[in-house]
C-alpha cells in the first residue's frame, strides 16, 4: 500500500446555458435587480494609454454568429501591470482590467471599450506582446474556452511573442491577431472568433 | 522559501469534452483542433479582484432581492451553502460567487425563455456573494423547477442552479451547475451526461443538509466547490522572468 495523496478534484464544468445573462448581466435578460452590474468598465476613467474599442463575432461551425455567448476579458494596463496583488507594478485608480461582454441578441455582435495593454513579462524573462486574455462561455460550450487577442499593429512584438510562437501551425497564428481600423477618429480592433472550421481560432489549455 | 507557482493542470478527462453528440448544441460549437497547452504566465495566474463595494450585502438573498415588500417567491425555501476550496483542500477566501436559476415552475426571468411555466413577480433568479475568510458562502433561494428543452424531443433539465466562480487567477475561472440529491432527472440529462466520469457527476449533486436547515423555515443543501490548486515550489520557477 502506498500513502494517499488526498488532493481534491476540481469541480467539473457545465455549460453556462442560454440564460447566462440572468446571473451575470441581468439588464440584458430584461430586468433590473442589482445596484451595479460587474465588468461593464474595464479600464476606468484614469487609465493612461490608447483608448480602443474591440469588436467581433463568435462564429459557429456552420458559419453563423453565436448570439447567446458571453465573453470575459482580462488584461494588463498600458504599463503591462495586472490589477492583482501578485503582479509587480501599480495600476491606475479604478483600473480593474477585467470586463464582461455579451452579444447583441439579433446580430451576435459584441464589443467593449478599454485601453490598449502594454507588453507583459512572460516566463523565463521573455516579454509577451500586448494581449487581452479572453474567456468564452455559451450554450453548447461545455468548458469555457480560453484564447488571447493580440494587436495587428504590434508585428514586431507579436513575432517575438513566446505564446504565439508555441503554435506549431504558423497559419493558425493569425487567428489571434485583431485587425486595427480607424473609424470616426476612434481606434477599433476587429476580432472574430471561429469555434470551428478552416479558420478555427486557437484556444489554449491554460 | 516556498512560493506559490503555476496552477495544477486541468484534468480534461474529469471535465466534459467539448463535443458530445447527445448534447446537440455542442456539435457546431466545439473546437475541432486540440487546445494548445500553455504553461501559466502572469496572464493566467492573476485574475480580477472584487471587494464588498462591488455588490450589496443582500444580493445573496433571492427570497427578498426581487420580491415586493412583504411578499415572497413561490416555492420550496432553501439555503445553498458550502465552501470554495482548491485542490489542496485550502479555502479560497474573498472570491466572487454568482448564481442564476429558474423559478419554482421552471421558468427563467429572461426575454428569450418561451417555456409555459409561470413567471413569479417576486423572484428575479440571480444572486451573488463573496466567500468569507474560510471560503464559506451561502445563498437563500427557492428550489428551482425542472423544465423541458429542445434537444431530443422529450428532454428535461433536472432542477439546477448555475454557479460562476472566480478564484484568484484567470486560469481558475469556472462555471458549473448544482443539482439536487435524489432528483431522478439527473441520470436522464444529456448535459449532465457530457461529464464522462460518474464520480465527477456526484461532485455536482448538492446534499440535503438537515443540520444546516432552519426548523419550520428553510431546508438546506450543502455544495462545496473545488477550484484548481497551485503548486508551491522550493525551486526557482522563473515564472515572472529573470
Amino acid at each position: 500500500m502506498k500513502q494517499k495523496l488526498n488532493y481534491l478534484k476540481e469541480t467539473p464544468s457545465q455549460t453556462a446555458g442560454p440564460f447566462v445573462h440572468i446571473g451575470l448581466a441581468p439588464g440584458a435578460a430584461g430586468f433590473d435587480i442589482y445596484n451595479q452590474e460587474l465588468g461593464t468598465d474595464i479600464s476606468g476613467p484614469n487609465a493612461s494609454g490608447e483608448r480602443i474599442r474591440v469588436e467581433g463575432l463568435v462564429i459557429d461551425g456552420i458559419g453563423s454568429p453565436v448570439k447567446d455567448v458571453m465573453l470575459e476579458a482580462w488584461q494588463a494596463n498600458a504599463a503591462g501591470s495586472y490589477a492583482h496583488p501578485e503582479h509587480p507594478g501599480d495600476v491606475e485608480d479604478g483600473f480593474r482590467g477585467w470586463g464582461r461582454v455579451i452579444t447583441n441578441f439579433e446580430t451576435g455582435e459584441w464589443g467593449f471599450d478599454t485601453i490598449k495593454p502594454g507588453p507583459v513579462m512572460g516566463r523565463n524573462g521573455q516579454m509577451m506582446a500586448p494581449h487581452i486574455n479572453l474567456w468564452i462561455v455559451a450554450r453548447g460550450i461545455n468548458v469555457g474556452l480560453n484564447t488571447r487577442l493580440y494587436f495587428s499593429d504590434e508585428e514586431e512584438a507579436n513575432s517575438a511573442d513566446p505564446v504565439i510562437n508555441l503554435i506549431e501551425w504558423e497559419r493558425r497564428r493569425k487567428t489571434l491577431i485583431a485587425q486595427r481600423v480607424e473609424r470616426d477618429g476612434a481606434t477599433v480592433y476587429r476580432f472574430d472568433i471561429c469555434l470551428q472550421g478552416d479558420n478555427e481560432t486557437v484556444f489554449f489549455d491554460i | 522559501m516556498k512560493k506559490p507557482a503555476e496552477f495544477y493542470q486541468r484534468d480534461r478527462e474529469w471535465h466534459p469534452p467539448a463535443l458530445d453528440r447527445n448534447y446537440k448544441t455542442s456539435v457546431a460549437r466545439s473546437p475541432q483542433y486540440p487546445l494548445i497547452s500553455l504553461e501559466n504566465t502572469a496572464s493566467e495566474i492573476t485574475g480580477p479582484v472584487f471587494g464588498h463595494n462591488d455588490f450589496a450585502p443582500t444580493d445573496n438573498d433571492l427570497l427578498t432581492n426581487y420580491a415586493q415588500p412583504g411578499q415572497a417567491p413561490v416555492g420550496e425555501r432553501i439555503i445553498v451553502h458550502g465552501r470554495v476550496l482548491d485542490e489542496n483542500a485550502r479555502p479560497v477566501p474573498n472570491t466572487l460567487v454568482e448564481i442564476w436559476q429558474a423559478n419554482a415552475s421552471g421558468k427563467y426571468r429572461h426575454k428569450k425563455d418561451a417555456y409555459l411555466g409561470s413567471m413569479d413577480p417576486n423572484f428575479g433568479g440571480c444572486g451573488r456573494t463573496m466567500t468569507d475568510s474560510d471560503g464559506y458562502y451561502y445563498f437563500r433561494t427557492v428550489k428551482p423547477g425542472a423544465y423541458p428543452w429542445r434537444n431530443w424531443v422529450n428532454n428535461w433539465r433536472p432542477a439546477h442552479i448555475h454557479i460562476s466562480v472566480f478564484g484568484t487567477g484567470f486560469a481558475q475561472r469556472l462555471i458549473t451547475q448544482l443539482y439536487f440529491e435524489g432528483d431522478p432527472l439527473i441520470d436522464q440529462c444529456p448535459i449532465v451526461k457530457t461529464i464522462p466520469d460518474p464520480d465527477a457527476v456526484q461532485q455536482l449533486i448538492a446534499a440535503l443538509d438537515m443540520n444546516a436547515s432552519i426548523p419550520l423555515d428553510t431546508l438546506a443543501y450543502k455544495f462545496d466547490i473545488v477550484l484548481r490548486g497551485r503548486r508551491s515550489t522550493l525551486f526557482e520557477n522563473r515564472l515572472e522572468g529573470n
